[in-house]
């Protein structure tokens, strides 16, 4: 069964059919949270994409140890566990991005993603799958939210990754960066990758 | 005054849901009827204020003097988990049709961000107190509920309206919620 995977397959259906936040939906309180620039997309996508790819492979690797019961609970443990890791590498290394980050680094491990993941697939399928499909969907999620927040970043502070590309007095859409400028060009990007994909 | 403070910030000026982006996926995932987002809101200020409470006292009396603050995000996560699990025997039981209606969401409550967010974040008020821990959930599950219910109550009538195809199902309601939360901007500079 699981030789039979198409992995070409499996790693773009995270990218374009089952985009995790254009499509499914899932994750959608960092991809609001964060993405007032593209930096912080950027960041808060890779610190995802680091903890889905790991949790899928000792998820895949633990998962004929574990209990079918206890299943939700252990998987729980595993993420929170990089989740601490990877806010303790941030702190450290990178703290300019853990204050921008700030409360959404300890809820990646609440991310809807990741444990659908972990449940959907990672506990059913062997290891070079789950890892093929943590890439898929985390560079997915990573796309997305630098996509999302290039877009805010351009519209609400007219820059890109903090390079400034208009008058430093110029009016921009203020709007954009904040709150309901968020679920306002989500919604948009959302309609037209709806259009896009119906039609392929 | 403190606490009106903290009750009117929290419902109004940095609602959860709608400035601060927690608890995104209950709001946009059972907001479909009015009758089903009041029972999900009692579910949330049940859980959030019980989590609440624990998580503030296991951080200061176990992890602060042990020095494990780093376990935070692990333990927080498990309580949460357990007090879910608890809630969901007791509904089951009390209040079979309420469990019906909820169904697949509450074990999903786990996994709102909204619970966690709230537990980590009354960790960082100005001299936190566990009265004042437990005041801040119930505030956010109040601005929780009046957010998800004046969604939901929108959403209703977005069932009869002409809407283009493109923008039909997530492009709207995140429309919508953008306008909501473009309303509750207005709230700013109110404390």
């Amino acid at each position: 069964m699981a030789t039979t995977i198409n992995q070409k397959q499996n790693f773009l259906k995270g990218i374009i059919k089952e985009n995790p936040v254009f499509v499914m939906l899932l994750g959608m309180c960092p991809t609001l949270g964060v993405t007032s620039s593209a930096m912080n997309g950027l960041g808060m996508g890779v610190a995802t994409l680091f903890v889905l790819l790991m949790s899928n492979i000792v998820v895949s690797l633990v998962k004929k140890q574990i209990p079918a019961k206890v299943r939700i609970p252990a998987f729980i443990i595993i993420i929170a566990s990089f989740v601490t890791i990877v806010e303790m590498i941030l702190e450290a290394f990178i703290p300019f991005l853990y204050e921008q980050l700030g409360i959404f680094i300890p809820l990646i491990v609440v991310n809807c993603l990741i444990l659908g993941r972990a449940e959907a697939f990672a506990s059913k399928q062997n290891l070079y799958s789950s890892v093929i499909d943590a890439l898929g969907m985390g560079i997915g999620f990573v796309l997305a939210l630098t996509f999302l927040g290039a877009t805010r970043e351009i519209l609400g502070n007219g820059s890109l990754f903090e390079m400034k590309f208009v008058a430093e007095n110029a009016n921009t859409f203020i709007l954009f960066i904040l709150p309901p400028g968020a679920f306002i060009a989500l919604a948009y990007l959302a309609a037209v990758f709806n259009k896009l994909t119906i039609k392929t | 005054m403190d606490y009106i403070i903290i009750l009117i910030a929290a419902v109004f000026v940095n609602n959860i849901v709608l400035a601060q982006f927690l608890g995104i996926c209950p709001f946009f995932g059972v907001s479909n009827k009015v009758s089903t987002s009041v029972g999900m809101s009692g579910a949330v200020l049940f859980v959030m204020t019980i989590a609440t409470m624990v998580t503030y006292l296991l951080h200061q009396y176990v992890l602060v003097p042990t020095g494990l603050m780093y376990l935070r995000t692990i333990t927080f996560i498990l309580v949460i988990a357990a007090l879910v699990q608890m809630v969901e025997i007791i509904l089951k039981k009390v209040s079979p049709s309420l469990y019906q209606a909820l169904g697949v969401f509450l074990p999903l409550i786990t996994t709102n961000c909204a619970v966690l967010g709230v537990a980590i974040l009354a960790l960082g008020m100005e001299n936190a107190s566990l009265l004042k821990a437990t005041f801040f959930a119930v505030a956010n599950s109040i601005g929780f509920a009046l957010a998800l219910i004046l969604f939901a109550s929108i959403r209703e009538h977005l069932e009869l309206a002409d809407i283009p195809k493109g923008m039909k199902g997530v492009p709207i309601n995140l429309l919508v919620a953008g306008l909501l939360s473009l309303a509750f901007l207005g709230f700013t500079g109110l404390v």
